[in-house]
Formats: structure tokens, sequence, C-alpha cells
């Protein structure tokens, strides 16, 4: 179709060691090996979540009030140039994490925690300033654009007049191969392939460093979802920092650089994309390595029990109840958070 | 535009059952009524009549003839454009309603108008702060005069306007005495403005009440959510973004009122003794003025329609959705394809 797909499908082609959906694992270790080539261990850190938790305040039954915490204990690091996927099932806060970082959580939300940006404290005030411009966003579906304004008026370009706005508007429609008119298009009339290329564009068009894109794939076929994960990996490689949130372990290692696990609202691991490999020896938490094996690839083996809702967290370790190597201490004591082989876990018997 | 045509047609046939309906509904009602129309058109001198001369009349009108033949006989007429003589103002039917009908048009439109502006804009300020005071009191406000008898507000608004502010005249048209050739714009709209306003405020109720609940949708939807994480201010958001999705309904619903608006009429009227088609509907009905009360109910059902119909071609017209559906255009792209 054009150069830039084919590029993609050439390195499908080209490695077909991996077990896993083999040509977005190679575009990724390809990306990977170039960059450790170009700068080697340095890492600079945009975004930084520490010791996230989001409750909120709810009135169940008249005026008894009750406080549920979807978000505890959350941390993730989000370095330039890297894709850093956010794999966890529904629930587990993965969008949460995106609205509190752009401080478009609901009113009653009580957050408490540190959420850093370039070395600073994102603050509500510096977030306001900073969304739409450096921060942005890339939701799911093509329901998040107004469905009664055209979508060239849609894309937050800024510019000092009308023309100056078109005419940016056009390139970054351009650079994702927007047919010229889709400007005047109302959402309804865009295919899925070009809906998502067009809230890529909008999330792009103001020389974005930070992008945070929930779930961009749902509904797309296989080309499809092919292309919108290419188009993440290529703005990362650009020297943007892009989080990926995801359910599907398997799309999000094919581009990412990292991966945070998230469970019940809380981080249990952060693994470097090529931890998963083989059996999962090389991952840090059981859970980690329960998704990695439920994979259809790699047995299909799927552990029984579900994710606690968040307000009925067990005391101690999260996963416990679920847990084959659980033992006393995890059902009592919260495991902390600890550095191991390039990642970290919360595990106590991780080693 | 083979859409539109085709939506259209249904509603002539629509109008046209409607209409067959009403004519047999209303002559039923009608024949079936204790009024005398001998006695309606003959009035007060009613004692002066002798058996004899009633007889005849009732033998020139018709009215021993079998119920269907007066029923064709008055179909037919109706059809040729005949709908008899008002008993009272002793005219054509067809001509005091058409002069009834201006005045009581320059009544609903500004009403109409006015609670179409007033309710979408206090809708959408209560709306954008669900649950802020100005929700509240625009709720508060909306729910009390939606439970509030029409002719009860007007007698409220008669009284403190006309009798202790004696800002407003007490009743009709124009001021009483005065050669109609000297009645300027401001005595008409000085006269309108107080039965304008309180027909408007039953109106505005419905249309703030359903605005508010499409803009708090809005508010509350996936593309305001995206919006603000777009940078978007609040004030945009709230003047671009949600606008146009709370209006299309809204505007439809303003469309679908005008059935409240010729009922609420019907009593303003009569609470202002403003000249227009509700009252003549009313004094109709009172003093047995058979022509001229079916006639009202006719022409009311065709206004009413005529309202519901434009709140179908708002959507056909105005929804970009619809509009481009109709040229054919929605399904130019395959959904899912990657172009």
């Amino acid at each position: 179709m054009d150069g830039e797909k084919e590029s993609l499908m050439e390195r499908v082609v080209m490695v077909e060691e991996d077990v896993m959906l083999p040509g977005m694992n190679a575009a990724s270790e390809e990306a990977a090996r170039s960059e450790e080539d170009l700068f080697p261990d340095v890492r600079e850190t945009l975004l930084e979540v520490k010791d996230l938790a989001i409750s909120f305040v709810q009135y169940s039954k008249g005026l008894r009030q009750r406080t549920v915490s979807p978000i505890v204990d959350l941390n993730l690091i989000v370095d330039v140039g890297e894709v850093v996927a956010v794999v966890g099932e529904s629930g587990s806060g993965k969008s949460l994490l995106a609205h509190s970082i752009l401080g478009i959580l609901p009113s009653n939300a009580r957050v408490t925690g540190e959420i850093n940006y370039d070395g600073r404290a994102l603050t509500p005030e510096r977030v306001k300033e900073l969304r739409g411009r450096e921060i942005t966003f890339v939701p799911q579906s093509v329901q998040f654009l107004n469905p009664l304004m055209r979508v060239g008026a849609q894309i937050p370009a800024k510019g000092k007049d009308k023309r100056e706005r078109k005419k940016k508007v056009r390139s970054v429609f351009e650079r994702y191969r927007l047919p010229a008119g889709t400007e005047k298009k109302f959402p309804y009339q865009l295919s899925g392939g070009m809906a998502r290329r067009v809230l890529v564009a909008s999330a792009t068009v103001g020389g974005a460093r930070l992008i945070v894109a929930d779930e961009p794939t749902p509904g797309l076929d296989e080309a499809a979802i092919r292309e919108a994960l290419g188009h993440l990996r290529e703005l990362a490689d650009e020297g943007r920092a892009v989080m990926l949130i995801s359910h599907d372990l398997e799309q999000a290692l094919g581009i990412s650089d990292r991966v945070a696990v998230f469970y019940a609202g809380t981080t249990l691991e952060e693994a470097r994309a090529d931890d998963f490999n083989g059996d999962g020896c090389d991952l840090r938490h059981p859970y980690t390595r329960a998704l990695w094996k439920a994979l259809p690839s790699n047995g299909f083996l799927a552990i029984p029990g579900n994710q606690p809702t968040p307000d009925n967290l067990p005391p101690g370790c999260l996963f416990s109840p679920r847990c084959q190597m659980a033992t006393e201490e995890c059902f009592s004591v919260k495991p902390h958070k600890r550095d191991l082989r390039g990642g970290w876990v919360r595990c106590h018997h991780a080693a | 535009m083979k859409n539109a045509l085709r939506i259209f047609a249904g509603r002539a046939l629509r109008l046209a059952t409607l209409l067959v309906a009403l004519v047999l509904f209303s002559f039923l009602l009608v024949s079936r009524s204790p009024i005398d129309p001998v006695r309606a058109y003959v009035g007060a001198d009613m004692n002066l009549v002798s058996p004899e001369q009633r007889q005849q009349i009732e033998e020139y009108w018709g009215l021993n003839d079998p119920a269907t033949t007066r029923l064709l006989r008055w179909c037919s007429a109706i059809l040729r454009g005949d709908f008899g003589t008002s008993m009272i103002y002793r005219r054509p039917v067809l001509e005091v309603i058409g002069e009834r009908f201006l005045a009581s048009l320059l009544l609903m439109m500004t009403a109409w108008a006015l609670s179409g502006v007033i309710g979408m804009a206090l809708g959408l300020l209560a709306g954008a702060r669900s649950g802020g005071a100005l929700d509240r009191g625009v709720r508060w406000y909306c729910f009390t005069i939606a439970s509030t008898p029409a002719f009860w507000l007007a007698i409220l608004m008669l009284m403190l306007f006309s009798v202790w502010l004696g800002w407003a005249p007490i009743g009709l048209a124009v001021p009483a005495g005065v050669e109609a050739s000297r009645v300027s714009i401001f005595d008409r709209l000085h006269h309108l403005i107080l039965p304008a306003f309180t027909l408007s405020m039953l109106g505005v109720a419905n249309i703030a009440l359903f605005t508010r609940q499409k803009v708090v949708e809005a508010m509350n939807s996936e593309y305001v959510l995206f919006a603000r994480a777009k940078g978007e201010s609040e004030r945009y958001i709230i003047l671009r973004h949600v606008p146009r999705n709370a209006a299309l309904p809204a505007i439809t619903l303003l469309f679908a009122s005008f059935s409240e608006l010729f009922g609420g009429s019907v009593l303003v009227e009569t609470v202002f003794t403003y000249p227009g088609l509700g009252q003549a509907t009313v004094q109709s009905a009172l003093r047995g003025d058979v022509p001229l009360l079916l006639g009202t109910v006719i022409f009311g059902a065709l206004f009413v329609f005529a309202g519901n119909l434009m709140a179908d071609a708002v959507y056909l017209f105005i929804d970009p959705r619809i509009r481009e559906a109709k040229r054919g255009k929605a399904r130019e792209v395959p959904h899912g394809s990657l172009a």
C-alpha cells in the first residue's frame, strides 16, 4: 500500500523465531537494539507515577458513605523514546491511571501519591497547561469524537489564525495518509482504520512528548491493529514517550520496551518486554507468569479465580487467594516493591 | 431525497386517516350533544318561534335527515372549502378562523420563540454544572411551573403585572375605544407581551428540563472526556461541543410542543380576553356555535400536525447523520476497512 506499512511487513517476515505475533516482536526488538546502540544506558524519565492511590467516596443505602479504592500502590515509569505497556484485566485500574495523568478524573475522586512529569510534580494546574499539547491522549474509539462536529475541528491544533490551524491539521493528516476532505467529514463517515488515524493525528498535532494510548485497538482487523500499534512505536522512536494501555498482552509485547502488570489497582511487576519468553522463567511475579502462560501460543492455561473487586481487597498480597506459591506470609503481609533483575516486583517469594 | 419523499408521503397518509377519524368522531359527539342548533341559531328570541316555524327551519337545514346523509353533506361541504357560517359572528367560519388565527399566531409564535430561547439557555446553564446552585434553582422553577395550572398562572400574572403594577393592560389585543386605524404597533405589542410571556413560561419548563437532561448526558459523554483530555476549556466544551448535541432533540421537542401551545393558548386567551382562536373556540363551545367549533377542531388538528411534521423535518434537514444518509453517502466507506 505504501512505504510505511511495507517496512513493517518486511520486519514481519524477517524474524520468525518467536512464539508470539512474530512480526511485532521483531519490530520492537529491532527498535530496542538500535536504541541500545544509540543511547547505551541513558534513561531520561519523563513520567513517574509513585505509590498512586485513587479512591471514590460513594453513598450507599441512604446516607451511609463508603470508600472504594480502585487504585492502590500504583507505580510506573515511562522514559523518553520508549513504549511502556500497561497490561491487566479490565477493572485493574488502567484507564483510571490514564485519566488521573490527564487530570480528567471525576470530581469525587481522591488521589494520593505522586505523579511527576519531566522531573516536577504534575499538579492539576500544570496538567491543565500541558494536556492536549505536551501530554496527549489516544482514546479507544471513534465514540470519543463529537458525532456532530466535523473531524477537522476536533483536532487540537493551535494557530495564529484559521489558515495556520488548517495547515497544521492538513499536514498531520497527510502524515497519517488521511485523504483530502477528511477534515470535512463527520466521525460516523470514517472507517475504523481512518478513525484510528484521526485519533492518533489528534494526539500528535501539537508536538506531544508523552502520549497516553488507552486500548487503541478494539474492533479493528489484524492489519489495522498492526498499523495503529506501528504508529505508536514510530512516535516513541521519534523521541517521545508512549504509555500503551492494553488488556492484550500479546499485542502490547509486539511494540513495547517494558511492561507494567496491573492487578486490582496495584502494579505487581514491571518487566522488560524480552523477559516474556519461553516458559516465563525470566518473569518475576506468579501472576505475570500466569498471564504469559494463558496466551494461546503458550499453553492456553487459565488460572482459577477472579481479580478481587476494589471494595473487597484481600489483606495481604492481592494475588494470594489465587497464587499456588502463597504461604502464610502472603495472606497477611503486603509485599513491598523490590528491584529484581532489571525490573521490580511486589512478591514475597520472587527470586 | 427519495427517503424524505417517502417519509412525507407516509405523513400525508397519516394526516388523511387522522382527519377522517377526527371528522367522524367530532360529528358523532356533536350530534349526540344536547346542543339544539335551532335554539343556538335563534338565540334569545326562541320563544317567538312557533313549533311550525321550527319544523320548517329543521326541514330547511335537513336536521331530520339520517345521520349518514348529514355527515356526507357536511364532508362534501368541507371538501369544497365551505365550513359554514359562524352563528356567533354571523360570518363564514373560515374567515373567522383566519382572522382569529393571525392574532393567535402572533401570540403563540412569540411565546414559542421565547420558551425555546429561554428554555434552552436555562437547560444549558443548569446542565453544564449539574447539581450546582443554578441547576437546583432551575429545576425547582421548572417543576413548580410544570405543575401549575395554566389558567391559574395567567390569573396570577394578570394580578401582578396588570392590577398591582399596572405595567400591562388588563385584556384585549388593542386599546378599547380606539379606532382600528389609529392602533399602533406599540399598542399591539403592549397588549401581546403579558399573554405571550405567560404562555412561554409554560413551555420553558418542559424545554429547559429536557435540554438539561441532554446537556448532562453530553457532559458525561466520551467525547467531552476526550475534549478535556485534549486541553479544551470548559467554556469551549459548553459552548461548542454540548449545544449542538443537546439542541437537536430540544428543537424537535419544541416543534412537537405545538399541541401544548395550542391548548395553553385557549386558557391564556380566555383569562386575558385576548381575541384569538383559543378564545373563539371557548366561545363557540359555550354558545353552541357548531360550525365554528367543528372548524376550530379541524384547524387545531392541522396546526398540531404541522408542528409534528416540522419536528420530523428538523431531524431530516439538520442532523448531518440523517442528511447525509439521505444522499446515500453514509455507507460510502465500509466500516472497519483499512483505507
